[in-house]
């Protein structure tokens, strides 16, 4: 059972939902909570502890001057901008370079062979006996963020319960990020703007092929226009977190605020099980 | 010796583009015989490396000097590697305009 937490935009709790939701399942299952926001993951904060870290490599070329000749070749080739050959040497632009070994295949010399580089890391903590945290972080400036968060959900495959905390939007990342998942909660907040980045997620989602549910945070009371959008699209409300002054102290002091509140706890494990009949309903 | 000046249309009549990489146009003009033909930036809309791939366009067709308002950190790297001399113009103008200022030798050197 795969469930994608995600939102249309940044700055809505989505961390914090995935986060709560770990800890309320993990209470009766081994759960596996998987950062793929790896651009900036953020639910070691919440659940510190001591890592093992690896490095997540990528294959760049390395270029052999002895036998190139500077015939251009790779850099037509390269439709990334990585490597610009001039009269007298090739220049490598690791962070342009997509890995995608084209050049090594173009050269009539054979003058290019693989070399690994380093784009980031792969981290494994174990905060508690049920809950395994893996998370991925991209090295500043790379762009291959997809092949971080391959390398975390490759960690966590098998594992029986993941609960994976997306990217931010509905760009590429967010889309590796939910490529497989069972379920997506969409967190949102009830404002318009909310609104909008929302209807972005849930039209993801559905060309995805994943069947959703909306958690509505940080909510004033006046939902309505949500509401209606899920009503409309026959998206379920899954929960609704109200605006509340206890909530925002213990968060602002990175606590995570089912813990120590059973009756907080129950509802997300509520929302736990509203996810996995939603997953089952779509087989 | 041929120079490039990034440009928002085709021939000397049209207005400079400031950025280097998404320049849809390039004008260069020989200062041998006079002449000026445009080439267009098949890169200008791309999602990376536009800044590199231009460079080398304009290495292959046998550029010496570029005119332009600004080029990013990894156009500059190929640019001086190549020993392309970069020239700023930050204005409204022609590319015409912009390549009698450099005749002139009134436009600073940035690279
Ligand atoms: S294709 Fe091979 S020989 Fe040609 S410039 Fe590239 S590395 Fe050198
Ligand atoms: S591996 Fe692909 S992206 Fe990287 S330099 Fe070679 S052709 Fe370009």
């Amino acid at each position: 059972m795969k469930i994608a937490v995600a939102s249309g935009k940044g700055g809505t709790g989505k961390s914090t939902v995935a986060a709560n939701l770990a800890l309320a399942l993990s209470r009766d299952h081994p759960v596996t909570l998987a950062d793929c926001d790896v651009e900036e993951p953020n639910q070691h904060l919440f659940f510190p502890g001591d890592p093992q870290t690896e490095q997540v490599y990528s294959s760049v070329p390395e270029i052999d001057t002895e036998v190139c000749n500077y015939c251009g070749k790779c850099g037509e080739f390269c439709q990334y901008g990585a490597l610009a050959v001039l009269k007298d040497r090739v220049l490598f632009f690791p962070e342009l370079c997509h890995s995608c070994g084209g050049c090594m295949h173009i050269c009539p010399l054979y003058a290019i062979d693989e070399k690994d580089r380093s784009i980031g890391t792969l981290s494994v903590s174990k905060p508690h006996h049920n809950l395994r945290l893996v998370w991925g972080t991209l090295n500043a400036g790379e762009v291959l963020s997809g092949k971080v968060i391959g390398a975390v959900k490759e960690e966590t495959d098998g594992d029986s319960c993941v609960i994976l905390d997306s990217a931010p939007g509905t760009s590429c990342p967010v889309v590796a990020a939910l490529d497989g998942c069972d379920v997506c909660i969409l967190v949102t907040e009830s404002t318009p703007f909310g609104l909008h980045d929302l209807e972005l997620a849930v039209s993801l989602a559905g060309i995805l092929n994943i069947p959703s549910g909306v958690v509505i945070n940080r909510s004033d009371g006046s939902d309505e226009q949500v509401r209606s959008f899920c009503r409309e699209k026959e998206i379920p409300v899954l929960m609704t977190i109200p605006f509340d002054r206890g909530i925002a102290a213990k968060q602002g002091r990175g606590i995570l605020f089912s813990a120590g509140d059973p009756e907080w706890q129950e509802k997300f494990r509520t929302l736990g099980l509203e996810c996995m009949k939603l997953a089952e309903w779509s087989l | 010796m041929k120079t490039a000046i990034t440009s928002k249309n085709p021939g000397k009549d049209s207005l400079v583009e400031m950025r280097f990489g998404r320049a849809p146009y390039y004008v260069i003009i020989d200062s041998d015989t006079g002449t000026d033909t445009t080439i267009e930036n098949p890169a200008a809309s791309g999602a990376g490396g536009v800044g590199t791939k231009a460079v080398q366009l304009l290495l292959s067709h046998g550029v010496g000097t570029v005119i332009t308002g600004q080029v990013g950190d990894n156009a500059a790297r190929a640019l001086e590697a190549a020993g392309v001399g970069v020239f700023e113009f930050r204005e409204e103008g022609t590319v015409g305009q912009a390549y009698a200022r450099h005749i002139e030798g009134n436009l600073p050197r940035i690279l």
